[in-house]
């Protein structure tokens, strides 16, 4: 089996999942608790915390655990602009978000906030000066991904950061979940972002834990009341077990960032050497620190993504349609279509998302796979 | 580049005339038992220094310790060579190289007790300063106040080359002052008056009250691992133990509301008294500073202090709450102190508190208790635990659970 579907999830790593078990069985008083259950909860909660601060270059007071991606990226947008709403109402988003953003801004939309929808260029990224122009006194909220998840640009958070800097009154949130580990940080993570959100399982930790970067001092009302748990701003009885082991799995994925992404970009830029120039085939991705080393994403003309991916499923292959999260769901409101790439072939684009468990061997194997089918279909569709 | 001995010059105990020799052994012996673990390390204390030979020990470690014994003014880290001037040139060069910071200004420091060596006193200077010149960049000399100072001493067995003053901690060795007690709660200032104690000289041995189930066992723990973070000024400390929840009760249940903290202070102090007694100390000492609280104001003291006639000292009387905070985070304690678990003095701390009360009325209400057998009592129930340099009582566990991280 080869696995390249890594951006929408990964495989836990059995170190993390040892954590989990050995956590759930040994280590489950509610941390909330004040006999010495509780408190060795508590304790290993705030030791998980400071670790993955330290892990971010934050503050453990600057860490909250949520549920998921998509949740700190619901709160973040929906708190935020519940807590600022007497301030402004206008919101700037980019059009290649992930759902998690796009959707939480239309339903801000529906509650009465005005919204600014950014076009990207034909790489997928806004163009700053877009953002610069669409800044007005009554903006309170800026939220443009770190990482595409379709396609792999990378956005250029610096250059955005640089703007706010003129407007510190405005929130900027940056949804980082493709980005981590990627060894591109310090173009993702700047100073200036005041909200960031990642996700557990993208980085080989258990599912359900999301994390929110929420700078100190930064204003945000609470979506679910209750306990008081994550400073009252998060109730829920924490997922200790999911949390420590995110904390591991975070150690362990970042303890070879560089080596890990060069092994992406070496497992990447095989695959692209081959695909390119092959009549038919249309690349979205590059091959070039514009763009995270652990996507590829593109397209066979003539050929349905699903067709491709299952094609590649019966040999062996994993891959997806541009973003799994959406794959049943065709293209409309896709990176490709805010791209402008035509619908007939983005309708053919599938995504291998790489991972430093995948080997340049891999993509050796792929390339023989997949020439099989190319020239299958290349003859079908008179593509040569 | 390793260094072969530390050079330790001796504090304020110069000064002391005919106990000198005393202090001296005390220092070695206290040195002596910091730095156990390193049975290579040879200790020869002398008139006017000591000569700590590290026999292959690391330097960074040592260091570490030193910094925190009292009795020592400064030391130097050394490099003993042989007599010959490339030897002296190699470990010159090594030494600045390793010290040296882009803009410093140096100059070399020679002395001779060895008067047949073939250089003098100003040829080494000249040679051992033009050959640092020529083979480090950015090097300037300066005669007065320069911030490095090679020193290189010529005696009869060999060559010492330092450049480095590093200051030590000051005061005088712990234990040449004699013993005492002191009353340890877990707050910011008891355990900076136990440091500043400790620092002259006083051995201490730790009494701190607790009154299970009123307060928790973390109380105690975090009590018990604020003398750990001490004992590395002294080497092992005793912590003693002494429970006091019945006394509390019956305070509670018989006397007036005004004159609870008054009460339960003068039985602290009786405790406390009793148990110096029993340990041999000469003296009490607290972290009470003037007027910063109920039981610290002149009057209080007057009603507390008069179940004794043995001295009670308070180092941080004086002291601005700011100033002990100061000392509190140079000394590590601080941080420790500021976890919040409550400690026998809140417990049954009255809403209003006399901060003038009367001795005869103290005195009077104390005679409706059965004194003598509540502090026998207390006294039965005490535990004595010797605590190490950094022993951790807090969360051990929780060192165990980092693993899973």
């Amino acid at each position: 089996m080869i696995y390249f579907d890594n951006s929408a999830t990964t495989q836990v790593n059995p170190a993390a999942l040892d954590t989990y078990n050995k956590v759930s069985k040994e280590i489950w008083g509610n941390p909330s608790s004040l006999h010495k259950l509780g408190d060795r909860s508590h304790q290993l909660l705030e030791a998980s915390r400071k670790q993955i601060a330290d892990l971010l270059g934050v503050k453990p007071y600057e860490i909250f655990f949520t549920s998921s991606g998509s949740e700190s990226d619901n709160w973040a947008l929906k708190g935020t602009a519940l807590a600022k709403k007497e301030f402004g109402n206008h919101i700037i988003t980019s059009s290649v978000e992930h759902a998690a953003v796009s959707n939480s801004v239309r339903a801000l939309e529906d509650l009465g906030f005005r919204v600014t929808v950014l076009p990207v260029d034909k790489d997928g990224r806004v163009n700053p000066a877009d953002l610069k122009a669409a800044l007005d006194h009554e903006t309170i909220l800026v939220s443009i991904m770190g990482v595409n998840n379709e396609v792999g640009s990378i956005q250029p958070i610096k250059e955005i950061s640089e703007i706010l800097e003129d407007y510190p009154n405005v929130t900027f949130h940056v949804d980082n979940v493709q980005a981590l580990g990627k060894n591109i940080w310090s173009e993702v993570f700047t100073p200036r972002v005041d909200f960031m959100s990642l996700s557990s399982h993208k980085f080989h930790a258990p599912r359900g834990v999301g994390i929110l970067y929420k700078k100190a001092g930064k204003m945000i009302k609470p979506l679910i009341d209750g306990g008081g748990q994550e400073k009252a701003l998060r109730s829920s009885t924490e997922n200790l077990p999911a949390i420590a082991a995110t904390a591991k799995a975070m150690r362990l994925y970042l303890e070879d960032e560089k080596q890990n992404a060069k092994q992406e970009s070496q497992v990447r830029e095989k695959i692209m050497t081959y695909l390119k120039d092959k009549p038919g085939i249309h690349i979205f991705s590059q091959d070039n620190d514009k763009f995270a080393p652990s996507i590829l994403c593109f397209a066979l003309e003539g050929i349905r993504g699903e067709t491709l991916v299952h094609t590649l499923e019966d040999k062996g292959i994993f891959t997806s349609t541009t973003s799994a999260c959406s794959s049943r769901s065709g293209v409309e409101g896709s990176t490709l279509s805010a791209m402008k790439v035509d619908d007939s072939i983005a309708t053919g684009a599938i995504r291998l998302s790489f991972d430093p468990s995948n080997t340049v061997e891999e993509a050796d194997k792929f390339i023989e796979i997949f020439d099989d089918i190319y020239q299958h279909f290349a003859e079908i569709n008179h593509l040569k | 580049m390793q260094y072969t001995e530390v050079m330790v010059r001796y504090g304020e105990l110069s000064t002391k005339g005919k106990n000198r020799k005393d202090f001296i052994g005390r220092l070695a012996g206290n040195i002596t038992k910091l730095l156990n673990d390193f049975p290579q390390v040879e200790i020869h204390p002398k008139h006017d220094r000591m000569h700590i030979v590290l026999n292959g020990a690391p330097f960074e470690e040592i260091d570490q310790r030193l910094k925190r014994v009292f009795g020592i003014q400064t030391y130097s880290p050394t490099i003993k060579v042989e007599k010959n001037l490339d030897a002296i040139k190699k470990a010159s060069l090594e030494l600045m190289q390793a010290t040296f910071e882009d803009g410093m200004t140096f100059k070399v420091n020679t002395r001779r007790s060895d008067h047949d060596f073939e250089y003098d006193t100003n040829q080494l200077n000249s040679i051992i300063g033009d050959y640092l010149f020529a083979n480090m960049d950015n090097l300037k000399v300066q005669m007065k106040k320069p911030d490095l100072v090679l020193r290189i001493e010529v005696r009869n067995d060999a060559i010492y080359i330092s450049n480095q003053l590093l200051k030590g901690a000051g005061g005088m060795p712990v234990g040449t002052a004699g013993k005492a007690i002191m009353m340890l709660s877990g707050g910011i200032d008891s355990p900076v008056a136990s440091y500043l104690a400790l620092k002259r000289g006083v051995d201490i041995e730790m009494v701190h009250f607790f009154s299970p189930p009123y307060t928790t066992d973390k109380a105690l723990a975090k009590a018990k691992e604020l003398t750990g973070i001490l004992a590395n000024y002294s080497g092992k400390i005793n912590f003693i133990a002494v429970p006091f929840a019945e006394i509390q009760e019956q305070i509670k249940e018989k006397l007036p509301e005004g004159y609870l903290m008054t009460i339960q202070r003068r039985f602290m102090l009786q405790l406390a008294d009793r148990i110096r007694e029993m340990r041999g100390g000469l003296a009490i000492f607290n972290g009470e500073s003037v007027g910063q609280v109920a039981s610290q104001t002149l009057e209080s003291m007057v009603a507390i202090n008069d179940v004794t006639s043995t001295p009670v000292l308070r180092p941080v009387a004086t002291m601005d709450k700011t100033e002990i905070i100061k000392l509190a985070e140079d000394i590590g304690t601080f941080d420790l102190s500021i976890e919040p678990f409550e400690d026998c003095c809140t417990i049954f701390a009255p809403p209003r508190p006399k901060t003038k009360p009367k001795l005869d009325e103290a005195r009077k209400l104390e005679d409706r208790l059965d004194v003598e057998g509540l502090i026998q009592r207390a006294i039965d129930g005490i535990e004595i635990t010797p605590i190490y340099p950094n022993q951790k009582f807090m969360d051990d566990q929780a060192q165990i659970d980092m693993d899973l991280l």
